[in-house]
C-alpha cells in the first residue's frame, strides 16, 4: 500500500452535493417498503415469548385456515439438507428458528414463519399459534450473569474474556499517593434508524436471492449460503436503499434474509417481511448495557500512575458479534492517556435478553464514559481542574498507548483541547457561573461546564482488516465512464459521494464520469462490512488504488499520456473496442509498521485513531431535575475531511444521538424483553432538545488514508455522554455515575438517595457522594 | 400496522340528533372525533371497539362561544383552535398553554378537548387545565342534555359518570380577568411527550388575599386529580401567609396525590415534582401580589 499524497483535487474536501438525495428529496428513492415483486406474499415472525426454556410442541390453532399459509419451522430446513444456524463471526452461535426440542434463549427468538397474499391475514395467524414450552430459569441481570448460579451459556456465562496487562500494575498501587475507585454503569440503547429493518426473498432459478435494508451484504450472504447449504454462486443479496443503521443493520439482516428466503423457497414465491416500529425495537438488537469499575493511581501533581479496569459488557443470548465489541471496547478503556501501568480486563456475559449487537461506537463509549467520568472525580479530590488533569496525562506523537502501540499521527491533544475550550468560551462561562453560584442560595436551576477527551481507532480491531482483505474494484463502461464496484453500503452517510469523489480525483476527472454501483454480491467484490468507521478511510482508499492502477493501465497501454490529463472517457472507450474488459483490483494491505498480537492483546490495535475533545454546558432544573444541554463543542482531528458538510453531519447525528444516550434513552427491561418498545415510551430527544453543535475539524492527513481521511462515523458517539454527565457533576456537586441521567436518576443524586429508575437495574451502583472512595 | 381495517365499521351520522339516535339504539359504538387516541390502538393492533361513530364533522360540536360570564367551547373543538384564540389567550390561558404542549401540530389539528376528556387518561393535558377553571361538561343523549361538574366527571381509572347513550357536546368555563395561572407540563423531553406530571393552577387576588384558588394535577393518580383540599390550604391566605403556610399545604398536597412507578417514571419523582410545582406556583402567586 502506497502513501496517499495529501494533495486537493477537483471533488476532494468540497462539500459537493450528495449523490442520493436527489432521489430522497423528491420520494423516489425506492426502499424494500416500496418493492414489490409479482406474486409477492407477505410474511410474519412468531417468537418465543418466554426469557428461557424448552419447545416441546407448536399448536396451531383451528380457528385459522392454514392451508392458505405457508408456514415455515425449523424441521422445513433440516428437510431440504440446510444447516439451522445464522453464521456471523462464528458458524454455530443461534438457531434461525428454534426447533421442537431446542433450547429457547430469549423472548423473541424466530420459532414460526408465516406468509399470505394479504398482510393483514397475518396478525390473527400469529396469534393463534400458541407455543408449549417447558420453562427453564432465566438469567436476567448482569449481576446474575455473573453470580452464574445459573448458567446460561458455557461453563460460566462468559462468552468472551479480554486482557491487557502493561507495565507493573500493582507495584504502582503500592506506591500511589492517591488512590481512587468508581464504578460506572451505562444502558443499553436502541439505534431507531428511520426505516425498520425489511427484507424480500426469491429464488432466481437456483439461486436464493435477498433484496432488503442492510449494512453488510456478504454478512447477509454467508448466511444465506451456510443455512441453505449453497456456495457464493447460488446466495445473492441486493441492498435496497436503506433509512440508516447505526449498527442496527449490521447483523440483524442475516437473521432476516435468511427468514424471508426459507419462506420464498417454500411458497415458490417472493415473500417480503417488513417489521413494524414494536418488533423491531423488542426484537432486534441494541447497544450492549456496561457496568466499568476504574481503579486509578495517581501523584498529587495529578499524573496516573496506574489504571486497573475491569470492563463487563452484558451481550445477551448469543455471541453474535460481543466478542469484537469487548474487544474494542477493552482498547479503548484506557484513553488517549500515557500511563506506565495499566491492566484492564474485559468480559462480555450472556443473559437471557435478545443478543445486544453493533451500535456507533462498538463498545468505546461505554468504557470511555467510565474513564472520563473517573477523571474528573480524580481532579475533584487532587483539587484540579479536568483540563488540567488531562493535560498532565495526554499522549503525544511517539508516546505509548495501553496496548504499546506508539501513536504516529500528528496529534496534539493539548492544542486540540485548547480549541475547543476557546470555542466553547470556557474561561468566561466558567466565571460566570462561579458568580452565579455566589449570589443565590437555591437558584431554580443550576449549570454546569464539563469535557471530556477520547480517541476511536479508526477500521477494524488488530488483525481484522488482514483478515477481511477487502477488495475493491473500478472499471472501465461502454460510454467511457467508470464505475466503482464495493460492497460498501450507502446508509445515510454518504457512501456513494465519497467513493466518487476520492475516484474521480484519483482519475483526474470530473464527477460525472464515475458511477459508484449498488452493492449486489453477483456484481461488486467482497469490500468488507459497513461497519467500524472504516468506509471512507479503509475502503476509500481502495478506491482511490485501484483508481490508480486503472489509470496506470491506460497509460500502459499509450491510451492516455503519463504525466497526467488527456480524455479518460475516450481512452477508455477506445481500451474496451481495442483490448477488452478493464477492470482494476485492489486488496488491502495493512500499512507496513502495523503489528498486533491477539494472544497478548498487544501491539497495533488499529492504523490509525481519530481523537476528539468535547465540551458541554448543562443547566439542571431545580423543581424537575431535568438537565438540559445548552451549548456543546466538538472539536476533533479526523485526518483529511473529505467532504465537510457530510463530515459535520456524521458529528452533528453522533453528538445527538450521544446526548440521547446520555440524558433519555431508557430501556426499560420487564422479564428478559424491552417493554417500552414504542417510540411514546421510548424518549429519543427531538430537535428541541438538541442545542446548537459548534464542530471543528483540525486535519493532520494520514498516509494511509484516501488522501489522508481517517474514521469519523463512530467518534462522535464517544464523548457526549462523559462531557454532559460531567457538566451535571460540576453543576450539582454530585457525580452520577450511570446513564441515561433521567431526571429519576439526577433527583435520586441530588436527594442521596442511591440509585433507582424504575427498572432494577444495578442498583446501588448510580450515584456517588461529593467524594470518591479510598484516598491513600 | 397490526390491525385489518376491514374489521372495522365507521357509522358516519347526518346531524347531532342522528348521531345521538344511533348512540341509544346501539350503546357500545365508540364516538370517534380527531383520532388521536384511537388510531395508535389500531395501528396496535389493540383497538377494542368494532364499531366507532365518527362525530368529526358534526357542526353542532364546534365553535367557541363567548357569553358575558362563561365561554362554552364544542366538544370538537381542537387544541390548535384553544390556542389561536384570543379570549381564551386572555381570560383562560392555561387551555392555550396545555394545547401547545400536547403532541405537534398534526396532533393539535385533529386532537379535540371532548375527546381529551372522553378518553379519561390520567395523564391528558388539557384536563388538569379544565379542572382549576373549575369547567362544566355538557352530556347529551336522545333523552336530554345534562350539565355535570368536570370536577365529578372521572370516577376511577378510565371511568366517568357518563351513561350508555351518552356524548360530550359541550364545555362550559367562567370567565375571569386579573387571575394568576401557572401551567407546567413535565414529560420525559421538551415537546412531542407524554407527561409524568402535569401541573395547572389558578389563583384570584383580592384585596391581598387568594380569595380563590383552583389546582389539578395529571399524571399523579389514577384520574386527573383535583387537589380540593390543597385548594383550602391555601384559600383566603393574605399574601403575606402564604410562604409560611407553603410547607403545610405541600403536605396536604402530598397526601392527596397517589402517583405510581409506572414504564414512564417513579412514584417517588412524580410526588416530588408535583410537590416542587406547587412551591413554584405559590412563588408564582406571591410574586404578582
Amino acid at each position: 500500500m502506497l502513501p496517499s499524497r495529501a494533495m486537493t483535487g477537483k471533488a476532494v474536501g468540497r462539500s459537493v452535493p450528495r449523490r442520493e438525495a436527489d432521489a430522497k428529496l423528491r420520494g423516489q428513492a425506492r426502499y424494500v417498503g416500496d418493492v414489490t415483486m409479482p406474486g409477492m406474499l407477505h410474511g410474519a415472525t412468531v417468537r418465543s415469548q418466554v426469557a428461557r426454556g424448552r419447545l416441546r410442541a407448536i399448536h396451531f390453532g383451528p380457528e385459522v385456515r392454514w392451508d392458505e399459509y405457508v408456514v415455515v419451522t425449523a424441521a422445513d430446513i433440516i428437510a431440504a439438507g440446510g444447516v439451522n444456524t445464522v453464521a456471523l463471526i462464528v458458524d454455530h452461535d443461534q438457531p434461525a428458528l428454534v426447533g421442537i426440542g431446542d433450547i429457547i434463549a430469549h423472548r423473541e427468538e424466530p420459532v414460526v414463519l408465516l406468509a399470505h397474499p394479504d398482510p393483514h391475514a397475518l396478525e390473527p395467524a400469529r396469534r393463534a399459534i400458541r407455543l408449549e414450552v417447558e420453562p427453564l430459569p432465566a438469567v436476567l441481570t448482569l449481576d446474575d450473569a455473573l453470580a452464574a448460579r445459573t448458567v446460561v451459556y458455557g461453563e460460566d456465562n462468559v462468552i468472551k474474556s479480554y486482557g491487557i496487562d502493561k507495565g507493573d500494575v500493582d507495584a504502582a498501587f503500592a506506591a500511589a499517593e492517591v488512590v481512587s475507585e468508581g464504578v460506572y454503569e451505562t444502558g443499553a440503547q436502541e439505534q431507531l434508524y428511520i426505516e425498520n429493518n425489511g427484507m424480500i426473498g426469491a429464488l432466481e432459478g437456483d439461486v436464493v436471492t435477498v433484496w432488503g435494508s442492510m449494512q453488510c451484504p456478504y454478512y447477509v450472504q454467508k448466511g444465506l449460503m451456510k443455512c441453505f447449504g449453497v456456495g457464493p454462486e447460488r446466495a445473492r443479496v441486493v441492498q435496497l436503499e436503506t433509512g440508516g443503521g447505526f449498527g442496527g443493520k449490521e447483523e440483524y439482516p442475516s437473521i432476516l434474509g435468511i427468514h424471508v428466503a426459507l419462506l420464498a423457497r417454500k411458497a415458490g414465491r417472493p415473500v417480503r417481511i417488513l417489521y413494524d416500529r414494536g418488533e423491531d425495537m423488542a426484537a432486534t438488537t441494541k447497544r450492549h448495557p456496561s457496568r466499568t469499575r476504574v481503579r486509578s493511581a495517581a501523584r498529587r501533581d495529578g499524573t496516573l500512575t496506574a489504571l486497573d479496569i475491569d470492563f463487563v459488557l452484558d451481550g445477551g443470548a448469543y455471541a453474535t458479534l460481543s466478542q469484537v465489541v469487548l474487544s474494542r471496547g477493552t482498547i479503548h478503556a484506557a484513553g488517549p492517556y500515557s500511563v506506565a501501568n495499566v491492566r484492564v480486563r474485559g468480559r462480555a456475559m450472556a443473559t437471557s435478553t435478545p443478543p445486544h449487537g453493533a451500535f456507533r461506537g462498538f463498545g468505546a463509549p461505554q468504557s470511555i464514559f467510565a474513564l472520563e467520568r473517573h477523571l474528573d472525580e480524580v481532579a475533584h479530590k487532587l483539587g484540579l481542574t479536568p483540563e488540567a488533569l488531562r493535560r498532565k496525562n495526554f499522549v503525544t506523537k511517539g508516546g505509548e498507548l495501553a496496548t504499546g502501540q506508539l501513536v504516529r499521527d500528528d496529534i496534539d491533544l493539548g492544542a486540540l483541547l485548547g480549541s475547543a475550550l476557546a470555542l466553547a468560551d470556557w474561561e468566561r462561562k466558567r466565571t460566570d457561573i462561579a458568580a452565579e453560584r455566589a449570589r443565590s442560595g437555591a437558584p431554580l436551576r443550576r449549570r454546569g461546564l464539563g469535557l471530556a477527551t477520547f480517541l476511536h481507532g479508526t477500521g477494524f480491531t488488530g488483525s481484522g482488516e488482514k483478515y477481511l482483505a477487502s477488495v475493491v474494484g473500478v472499471e472501465g463502461m461502454a460510454d467511457g465512464r467508470v464505475r466503482v464496484l464495493a460492497s460498501s453500503t450507502e446508509i445515510g452517510q454518504g457512501t456513494q459521494t465519497v467513493f466518487a469523489q476520492i475516484a474521480a480525483d484519483a482519475l483526474g476527472v470530473d464527477m460525472a464520469d464515475v458511477e459508484v454501483a449498488t452493492p449486489d454480491t453477483r456484481d461488486v467484490p467482497n469490500s468488507g462490512p459497513t461497519v467500524a468507521s472504516r468506509t471512507c478511510t479503509i475502503v476509500g482508499k481502495l478506491v482511490e488504488t485501484a483508481a490508480h492502477t486503472l489509470r496506470a493501465r491506460l497509460v500502459a497501454a499509450g491510451l492516455l499520456p503519463a504525466d497526467g490529463g488527456g480524455d479518460l472517457r475516450a481512452a477508455v472507450q477506445r481500451h474496451l473496442a481495442t483490448l477488452g474488459p478493464l477492470r482494476a483490483l485492489a486488496q488491502y494491505e495493512a500499512p507496513p509498521y502495523v503489528k498486533w498480537d491477539e494472544g497478548a492483546f498487544r501491539g497495533d490495535a488499529y492504523g490509525a485513531y481519530s481523537w476528539g475533545v468535547y465540551v458541554a454546558e448543562v443547566e439542571v432544573d431545580m423543581l424537575t431535575y431535568e438537565a438540559r444541554v445548552l451549548d456543546f463543542v466538538a472539536a476533533q482531528e479526523v485526518g483529511r475531511v473529505i467532504h465537510p458538510v457530510l463530515a459535520t453531519g456524521q458529528i452533528e447525528g453522533g453528538v445527538a444521538q450521544g446526548i440521547g444516550w446520555a440524558l433519555y434513552e431508557n430501556v426499560v427491561w420487564r422479564d428478559g424483553v424491552m417493554s417500552n418498545n414504542r417510540m411514546t415510551d421510548y424518549i429519543m430527544p427531538t430537535s428541541e432538545d438538541i442545542p446548537p453543535i459548534r464542530v471543528l475539524f483540525a486535519e493532520a492527513p494520514y498516509p494511509y488514508g484516501p488522501f489522508g481521511a481517517k474514521g469519523i462515523g463512530e467518534l462522535p458517539m464517544d464523548g457526549p455522554a462523559p462531557a454532559i454527565l460531567n457538566a451535571i457533576e460540576d453543576a450539582l456537586g454530585v457525580s452520577i455515575r450511570r446513564i441515561p441521567a433521567t431526571p429519576e436518576v439526577i433527583m435520586d443524586a441530588v436527594e442521596g438517595a442511591g440509585a433507582s429508575n424504575g427498572d432494577g437495574a444495578g442498583a446501588g451502583a448510580g450515584v456517588a457522594g461529593a467524594g470518591v472512595a479510598g484516598a491513600a | 400496522m397490526r390491525s385489518r381495517v376491514e374489521d372495522f365499521e365507521l357509522v358516519r351520522p347526518r346531524d347531532l340528533g342522528d348521531a345521538l339516535a344511533r348512540l341509544a339504539a346501539e350503546p357500545s359504538l365508540r364516538p370517534l372525533a380527531g383520532g388521536t387516541d384511537v388510531m395508535v390502538l389500531l395501528a396496535a393492533g389493540k383497538l377494542p371497539w368494532k364499531r366507532l361513530i365518527d362525530i368529526w364533522g358534526l357542526v353542532e360540536l364546534r365553535g367557541i362561544e363567548v357569553q358575558p360570564a362563561t365561554v362554552t367551547l364544542g366538544a370538537l373543538t381542537t387544541f390548535s383552535e384553544v390556542q389561536e384564540h384570543a379570549l381564551l389567550q386572555g381570560e383562560l390561558p392555561l387551555l392555550g398553554r396545555a394545547g401547545a404542549e400536547t403532541g405537534g401540530p398534526a396532533i393539535q389539528n385533529r386532537g379535540t378537548i371532548g375527546g381529551n376528556i372522553a378518553n379519561a387518561s390520567p395523564a391528558a393535558d388539557t384536563p388538569p387545565a379544565l379542572l382549576a377553571y373549575d369547567a362544566e361538561v355538557e352530556l347529551a343523549s336522545a333523552a336530554g342534555r345534562r350539565w355535570v361538574r368536570y370536577r365529578s366527571f372521572h370516577t376511577g381509572y378510565k371511568t366517568t359518570v357518563m351513561q350508555p347513550g351518552e356524548l360530550i357536546t359541550r364545555v362550559r368555563l367562567a370567565r375571569g380577568a386579573g387571575r394568576v395561572h401557572f401551567y407546567r407540563k413535565v414529560g420525559p423531553r421538551r415537546a412531542q411527550a407524554i407527561s409524568k406530571v402535569c401541573f395547572a393552577g389558578v389563583a384570584t387576588l383580592a384585596a391581598g388575599r387568594v380569595s380563590d384558588v383552583g389546582i389539578a394535577l395529571g399524571g399523579v393518580a389514577p384520574v386527573v386529580l383535583p387537589c380540593a383540599q390543597t385548594e383550602a390550604a391555601l384559600r383566603g391566605l393574605s399574601l403575606a401567609e402564604l410562604a409560611g403556610a407553603l410547607a403545610g399545604a405541600t403536605a396536604t398536597l402530598s397526601a392527596e396525590i397517589a402517583p405510581i412507578d409506572d414504564i414512564r417514571s417513579t412514584a417517588r419523582y412524580r410526588r416530588r415534582v408535583a410537590e416542587n410545582l406547587l412551591g413554584a406556583f405559590v412563588a408564582e402567586i406571591s410574586a404578582r401580589g
